[in-house]
């Protein structure tokens, strides 16, 4: 198995044109989502400017050969969000984006949760929370065992670290040292039932991956220049400990009405209510992200 | 051996490597023993096949799988008592070019692994081999927590899921020899690692299709995995009745070979099916689904297994003569069929 490192799909990216990539995989969403009739607006609006810096900075892909081995692997544990992740793969030109007009109709390709033998650029299926930091650490050992160069990179959400399977992971990452596997928790504050520290403690995140052997950063998951800072700051060898980046993030960042409200994480615009969202998420993020 | 040795090498190993360096000295080759040539068979593949990788979950002693690790330790993955984390990252590494073999006892592999192969192992059509050993209620007194008389019913009902029983040494070659270019995931169930000798050699096979192995006119016998040498024994026992009995080793349990059982139901008229296994939903329950869909009228059926219920406690052998899935209890369900 000897494998090529695959150069980014993307120079590296401006702040500036990532937070228009962010805004398009909100507006997408929106878009799909009415399409479906229902869709997980919030959860993707938190990761929106994480998802533009991995896609449009940091993953060495290449669309015209999905299936490289060299690639760069990415998991979305939190599948729920992949609303947001099927605009950047049709943009990138992993497949048409006319496909997407069928989302979620019978037969087609892109449902709720990404399906890898569907749809070309998704590593790996998913859907049921917990799973995606143990086929991480399958991948980056299979990197290791043939000798390739690639990173692999598991999108989590904070709600989803009640799962007990993440831990056994993240211990085992940490127990071979897997230097080139990276988790992204999008730490968006809320699950279905309410706030996450109401329904389930899973802070402090940071002290907790560390003592199992892990590196972090805790960033301002909606800042781009911090993003892509943090990315910059990441080791890259074989041996070493796993990094885990720790994005704080807002949970429907992006649309008021939906932001940190419990009420959306599925919901369905209609009629003016359509319209006004698109209005707001077509005039950009007003401060830059800070949480409120 | 005592039943006390006998259960205890289960965990430690200790009494394996003892039999088997005193079976190899004997020039006996460690035969009739599938759980010890789990580890040196994988090795061998692995020695023409990089895409062989194996993982266990702290029991590498006693699934065999230290064979492999002490001749290929760069592909073996030991992830400390963590089965639903063996099992998804096997497929993790099935996406990235790897066979991976994922062994731990057959409880703890469908059981509690069950949504992880359902999820990322057979959905995503991943090469992944779930090996679930000491299967059934071969870890005798260690209690229920430890059997699986429900994995077959649960791995039978996963799509795009190949579920097979290894019969014995042999087989077990066999099984894991043509793993390597079977599509799609697998549950490979293994007894206790003490399965007595059916196929002399490594047997030609094919997924999803029954082997054969004994002719008969008045009964036709079913059996898989643990129970297909004391079928063959029954039907040594039923000859000196008078009857002729059919046996037919179905060790793929899905995708089932229908065939091979409506024939069979047609030819000898009489169907018992033997599995070492709770008797809902498991072979027997495919075997009657199968005849009543086929239309087979007339062919006096019956499932033995373990009864839906928690198995008392004993060691193996006393539990299989309880239950009537050894020789002696097989040749008496089928008279009583056939009376």
């Amino acid at each position: 198995m000897s494998l090529s490192t695959v150069r980014p799909a993307t120079a590296a990216a401006s702040p500036e044109s990532l937070a228009q990539k962010a805004m398009f995989i909100r507006l997408e969403t929106v878009r799909l989502s009415r399409i479906a009739g229902a869709g997980h607006y919030s959860a993707v609006f938190s990761a929106a400017e994480l998802l533009a810096a991995l896609y449009y900075s940091e993953l060495r892909v290449d669309p015209r050969n999905p299936r490289d081995p060299g690639r760069d692997r990415f998991v979305l544990s939190k599948g729920h969000a992949a609303i947001g992740l099927y605009p950047v793969l049709a943009d990138l030109g992993f497949f048409e984006p006319a496909l997407l007009d069928d989302y979620t109709r019978l037969g087609s390709a892109f449902g709720d949760h990404p399906d890898m033998k569907k749809i070309p650029g998704i590593d790996f299926s998913s859907g049921s929370l917990g799973h995606g930091l143990s086929v991480g650490f399958g991948m980056a050992m299979a990197g290791r065992m043939s000798g390739a160069d690639y990173r692999t990179w598991v999108m989590l959400g904070d709600g989803e670290l009640a799962e007990g399977q993440i831990w056994e992971a993240a211990m085992s990452a940490g127990h071979y040292g897997l230097g080139r596997l990276r988790a992204v928790v999008d730490v968006n504050q809320l699950g279905i039932d309410g706030f996450t520290k109401d329904v389930m403690t899973v802070e402090p995140i940071a002290a907790r991956f560390e003592s199992f052997g892990w590196e972090t950063r805790r960033i301002d998951g909606h800042d781009l220049p911090g993003i892509l800072a943090a990315f910059a700051s990441l080791p890259d060898a074989d041996r070493g400990r796993p990094q885990c980046i720790i994005a704080d993030t807002v949970k429907g960042r992006g649309v008021r009405r939906m932001e940190l409200s419990p009420d959306w994480h599925v919901g369905n615009l209609v009629g003016a209510d359509y319209d006004d969202v698109v209005a707001e998420l077509s005039a950009g993020l007003s401060d830059g992200g800070t949480p409120r | 051996m005592s039943e006390w040795q006998d259960q205890s090498e289960i965990f430690n190993g200790t009494a394996d490597t003892a039999l088997k360096d005193a079976r190899s000295a004997d020039g006996n080759d460690r035969r009739g023993t599938t759980a010890f040539v789990f580890g040196d068979e994988l090795a061998d593949i692995a020695d023409r096949d990089p895409r062989v990788a194996v993982l266990t979950a702290d029991l590498a002693r006693s699934n065999r799988a230290v064979d492999f690790q002490g001749r290929h330790p760069e592909r073996f993955v030991n992830v400390g008592i963590a089965e639903k984390n063996m099992i998804t990252a096997a497929a993790g590494m099935a996406s990235c070019g790897y066979v991976p073999f994922a062994a731990t006892f057959a409880s703890f592999a469908a059981l509690l692994g069950c949504e992880q192969i359902r999820t990322d192992c057979a959905y995503p059509r991943m090469p992944v081999r779930v090996v679930g050993h000491h299967s059934g209620m071969s870890m005798g007194f260690y209690g229920t927590s430890h059997h699986s008389l429900e994995d077959l019913g649960i791995m039978r009902t996963i799509a795009d899921l190949t579920v097979v029983c290894a019969t014995d040494e042999n087989h077990l070659r066999a099984v894991l020899r043509a793993s390597m270019d079977h599509p799609g995931a697998m549950y490979i169930r293994l007894g206790r690692g003490r399965d007595p000798e059916v196929y002399p050699t490594v047997p030609e096979i094919v997924f999803g299709r029954s082997i054969r192995l004994r002719e008969g006119s008045d009964l036709t016998i079913l059996a898989t995995g643990s129970t297909v040498r004391p079928a063959l024994d029954a039907a040594a026992l039923l000859a000196d009745d008078g009857y002729s009995t059919r046996v037919v080793d179905m060790f793929t349990v899905s995708p089932l070979d229908k065939d091979e059982v409506v024939a069979s139901a047609a030819a000898t008229g009489a169907v018992l099916t033997v599995e070492e296994h709770n008797v809902t939903n498991g072979l027997g329950t495919a075997v009657a689904e199968t005849l009543f869909e086929a239309g087979v009228s007339g062919s006096r059926f019956k499932r033995l297994g373990v009864p839906d219920e928690h198995v008392i406690l004993g060691p193996p052998a006393a539990l299989y003569a309880h239950y009537q899935l050894d020789a002696t209890g097989i040749a008496t369900q089928a008279k009583e069929l056939m009376r």
